[in-house]
């Protein structure tokens, strides 16, 4: 058996994977990458208007960890959201100097605009590409280093030996042969899992994988129930229109032609937090005021030089997916899933309960988003905490560098699984292909697990994810070839998918009270006294078992929330 | 509406028989969907088998580059309806030029990203940097925003026309990515980056200006206008060496003599007058341009004379330098 071998395995090279590996490499340890997707491809690229820091004289990182807090709605461990507001600055003075070419203010210092929840403007940004240009700027640092990259490597499962992360499965999708890759300390960093939703804004790459993978190997799944609806994503592709649209000034107008969010946010008005101002949407929407099943983003009055220079992007996405110039007309938008605030459950340096095993990003939990994530607080949490899980996973390995090679029988159960499912299609029976599976979880998830949530619509969803469950048993392939078979990487995707799926289910079900982006209309209010505190999500034969965790709470207690 | 699809397959596994084929497809669509969804809707719902890379749908990711009708573009920014002009008019989807077919439309990019490994792509700033950020105007970071907005799908080296003949040539997006770090006040190697694009092989002067990259560029990144700009820049730092930029100088001393070309000249003078071995490799083009006609061989006799306009087209050149000098103070 031909095995792989580093000190830090980083699962994933989206921001978050690819600052971590830097940090274990600055840190002395053999790092690789492996990763399903060429690193420049990976969703961070896709951010759009920013990442916060407190760099103004008068802001402060105390205010930005109490925004964060608030916007929460207080389930974010207050531990956590100080470290990324107090390390924020640095690290994006850091980003700066390796190259991110920042928009500056006339003294050549880097300009920030206001955002969504947030009490300052402190969002830094490079027009609406900042993604795109921080992952630009990264992927050099690493190409700078030298850092080995397994790209096209599609991770199947995590090695685990005597309750010890030991390394991955992974399929080369080049040679469709499943390998070992072993390393002391594994970052999982494969981002969200927005695919489970349709529409959605997220790449059809956002699957999940990483959550899940954790998850069967024992680690906790935490506050999976938090799904954000970004509030303008376009109508038919769900394709994102970002936040800086308001951030620089744009309004959002129902069909009467009326600012709404003075209704629902009369101080912050369109700049509320993400979930008021989706559910603000989908009220207007749901009592006949919207349009076509959207309501309106207007930037028509900031005027075509700046729509171009801070906005270009959305104005090309705009024109070609939507048919609309937003320098002439307003474009229809509605909210649309986004961002999993729920993840694998870390500390604060990304460690995950399962010894070996980090994590960071999107598909981690630290938490800091609560129940609601504020935008720019994303791609500064993939710098912050991936930084921090590289680091930790560098001193781990060091710690615990394991000679023993792994045992051989660590590819037997989806090599097994891998070869019915391949067997099954040769012979041509089997049953739905993944995509008829695939687009009814969607429509399911969007239905009953979307904005506003009921105990009868999620147990309907409960009932429907089991009915999928089972049939996904006898999935069916096209392709049996081994190069490039994307066929087979679509399978695992929704295997994936569907467990993931199934813990946000049962921890939307089980949680009675509505707070931040997981609304109840059976249960309108939220209950402190009873639910101030993480699901924890176990994997187990028949479906998630539930914990609770305590909330960390240091400087502030919760308090009513407006806008 | 119904769209049509001619897709070429290419399967590596296929054993004796014929590895490359092309497969038709109908399939019934909205009509705002892009050639992408359209891939993934035979993918999903009709052929499982088809191969190819995709992501984001927002033509931020890069992956689902490929030829269709012919020309280099980006799936997920094409719509079906910017193809097909007439009810039931097939469209031809192919891989990517310029590159290896791993399986149906994926291509193996090693190749790309090597390129890209040839120009340093990471900034190389001064050491030791400022405390805080760099203070650098926002017109500096704005001029970067164009280059950088490159998404490496591969399409301008697709159909580089260059590239095909001279694997060696570093290619439009790799140049462009070049451009970024020169054009970024925070990189100290600006003239050791502009000396090596000048002398490699492959470099800034082996572009032949077709404009294709600009053409097929999803993006507007307009890699060649990038690549003009460093053979400018690699002139001005007084770096520019080589073949190219000694053809440059003989094309406008040519011109400004004689208001002409003279193509005899041409050759010794960006070659070098004393470099037999080029000279004589180059010797059969010649001849075949002798006798196709392209090549006026009278036009290059000692005694010929400048045109009759001479002394407008000196006045041009007159001109030109003065705007230029008045353009930089």
């Amino acid at each position: 058996m031909t095995v792989i071998k580093h000190d830090v395995l980083v699962i994933g090279a989206g921001l978050a994977g690819m600052r971590a590996a830097i940090e274990a490499a600055r840190n002395g340890a053999d790092v690789a990458m492996v990763t399903k997707l060429h690193p420049m491809r990976s969703h961070s690229g896709a951010a759009q208007g920013g990442i916060n820091a407190a760099l103004d004289e008068e802001d402060s990182w105390e205010a930005h960890a109490f925004d964060t807090v608030k916007g929460s709605d207080y389930l974010a461990d207050q531990d956590a959201a100080e470290i990324l507001a107090r390390e924020a600055a640095d690290n994006i003075i850091e980003l700066e100097r390796m190259g991110t070419a920042f928009s500056r203010q006339e003294n050549g210092r880097i300009q920030q605009r206001p955002f969504g929840g947030a009490g300052f403007a402190r969002t830094c940004f490079i027009g609406d590409i900042t993604g795109q240009a921080i992952l630009h700027v990264i992927y050099e640092q690493i190409l700078k280093l030298g850092v080995t990259v397994y790209e096209e490597y599609y991770c199947t499962s995590l090695i685990v030996e005597d309750g010890v992360a030991r390394g991955v499965v992974a399929l080369p999708m080049m040679t469709g042969n499943l390998t070992p890759v072993q390393g002391s300390a594994i970052v999982m960093a494969t981002g969200g899992l927005g695919r489970v939703y349709s529409p959605t804004s997220n790449a059809l790459a956002c699957t999940g994988d990483g959550m899940a993978i954790a998850y069967r190997a024992g680690a906790p799944l935490q506050d999976m129930e938090f799904m954000q609806f970004h509030p303008t994503t376009l109508k038919d592709s769900g394709v994102l229109m970002t936040e800086g649209a308001r951030g620089e000034g744009g309004y959002l107008l129902n069909k009467d032609g009326e600012r709404f969010m003075e209704k629902y946010a009369p101080n912050k008005i369109e700049l509320a937090s993400r979930d008021v101002v989706s559910r603000a949407e989908q009220t207007e929407i749901d009592e006949g005021r919207g349009v076509d099943g959207c309501v309106l983003l207007d930037v028509r009055h900031l005027g075509e030089e700046k729509i171009n220079e801070r906005l270009g992007q959305i104005r090309d996405l705009a024109k070609d997916l939507a048919n609309t110039d937003i320098v002439y007309e307003p474009v229809k938008v509605r909210p649309g899933a986004h961002y999993a605030m729920g993840g694998i459950k870390t500390d604060v340096h990304g460690a995950s309960p399962v010894p070996g095993l980090f994590a960071a990003g999107e598909c981690a939990n630290v938490s800091v988003h609560g129940a609601n994530r504020l935008g720019g607080n994303s791609l500064l949490e993939t710098i912050v905490f991936g930084r921090r899980a590289g680091e930790a996973a560098a001193r781990y390995a060091k710690e615990h560098a394991s000679p023993q090679p792994l045992s051989e029988s660590v590819l037997q159960r989806d090599q097994a699984l891998m070869s019915s499912l391949m067997e099954r299609s040769h012979r041509g029976d089997g049953g739905d292909r993944p995509a008829v599976i695939r687009g009814e979880l969607g429509e399911m998830m969007h239905h009953q697990v979307g904005i506003f949530r009921s105990r009868e619509g999620l147990a309907s969803a409960l009932e429907k994810v089991r009915e999928l469950e089972k049939r996904y048993q006898s999935v069916r392939l096209e392709d049996t070839g081994k190069v490039f078979n994307m066929d087979l990487i679509t399978v695992h995707e929704l295997g994936f998918m569907l467990d993931i799926a199934h813990t946000m289910i049962s921890g939307a079900l089980a949680r009675e009270e509505s707070r931040g982006a997981h609304t109840r209309r059976d249960f309108p209010e939220r209950d402190d006294e009873h639910w101030l505190k993480h699901t924890l999500a176990y994997d187990t034969p028949e479906g998630p078992r539930l914990e609770y965790g305590p909330v960390t709470i240091t400087n502030w207690q919760p308090e009513v929330r407006t806008y | 509406m119904k769209v049509r699809l001619k897709v070429k397959r290419h399967d590596p596994e296929a054993h004796g028989g014929q590895a490359s084929r092309y497969s038709d497809y109908t399939i019934d669509v909205p009509e705002h969907i892009t050639i992408l969804d359209a891939l993934l809707e035979v993918r999903d719902y009709h052929d499982g088998s088809l191969a190819f890379r995709y992501s984001c749908r927002s033509a931020i990711c890069g992956s689902c580059g490929m030829r269709v009708d012919g020309r280099g573009r980006l799936t997920c920014k094409t719509k079906v309806t910017d193809l097909v002009k007439t009810e039931g008019q097939e469209i031809l989807v192919e891989p990517m030029g310029n590159m290896p077919v791993i399986k149906d439309l994926v291509t193996d990019m090693e190749m790309y990203w090597s390129k890209m490994d040839q120009v340093t792509p990471w900034l190389q700033p001064a050491d030791p940097g400022p405390e805080r950020e760099n203070l650098v105007s926002h017109e500096a970071m704005l001029d970067l925003a164009q280059t950088m907005g490159c998404i490496h799908c591969g399409v301008c080296v697709s159909d580089c026309p260059v590239l095909e003949i001279d694997k060696s040539f570093i290619a439009p997006a790799a140049l462009a990515k070049a451009h970024r770090f020169v054009d970024d006040p925070r990189d100290a190697k600006t003239k050791e980056r502009l000396e090596e694009l000048s002398a490699v092989k492959g470099g800034i002067w082996d572009c032949t200006r077709c404009n294709m990259c600009v053409e097929v560029c999803p993006k507007d990144v307009r890699p060649m206008d990038r690549i003009m700009q460093l053979r400018e820049l690699a002139v001005k730092a007084g770096v520019a060496s080589g073949t190219g930029a000694r053809h440059g100088e003989a094309f406008v001393d040519s011109v400004q003599r004689l208001g002409r070309l003279d193509e005899m000249r041409l050759l010794p003078a960006s070659v070098g007058l004393w470099n037999a071995p080029r000279l004589l490799s180059e010797m059969p083009g010649a001849l075949r341009m002798l006798r196709a006609g392209k090549l006026p061989w009278n036009h290059a006799l000692p005694w010929r004379k400048p045109i009759a306009g001479i002394k407008h087209v000196r006045r041009l050149f007159d001109r030109a330098r003065r705007e230029k000098k008045e353009a930089s103070s």
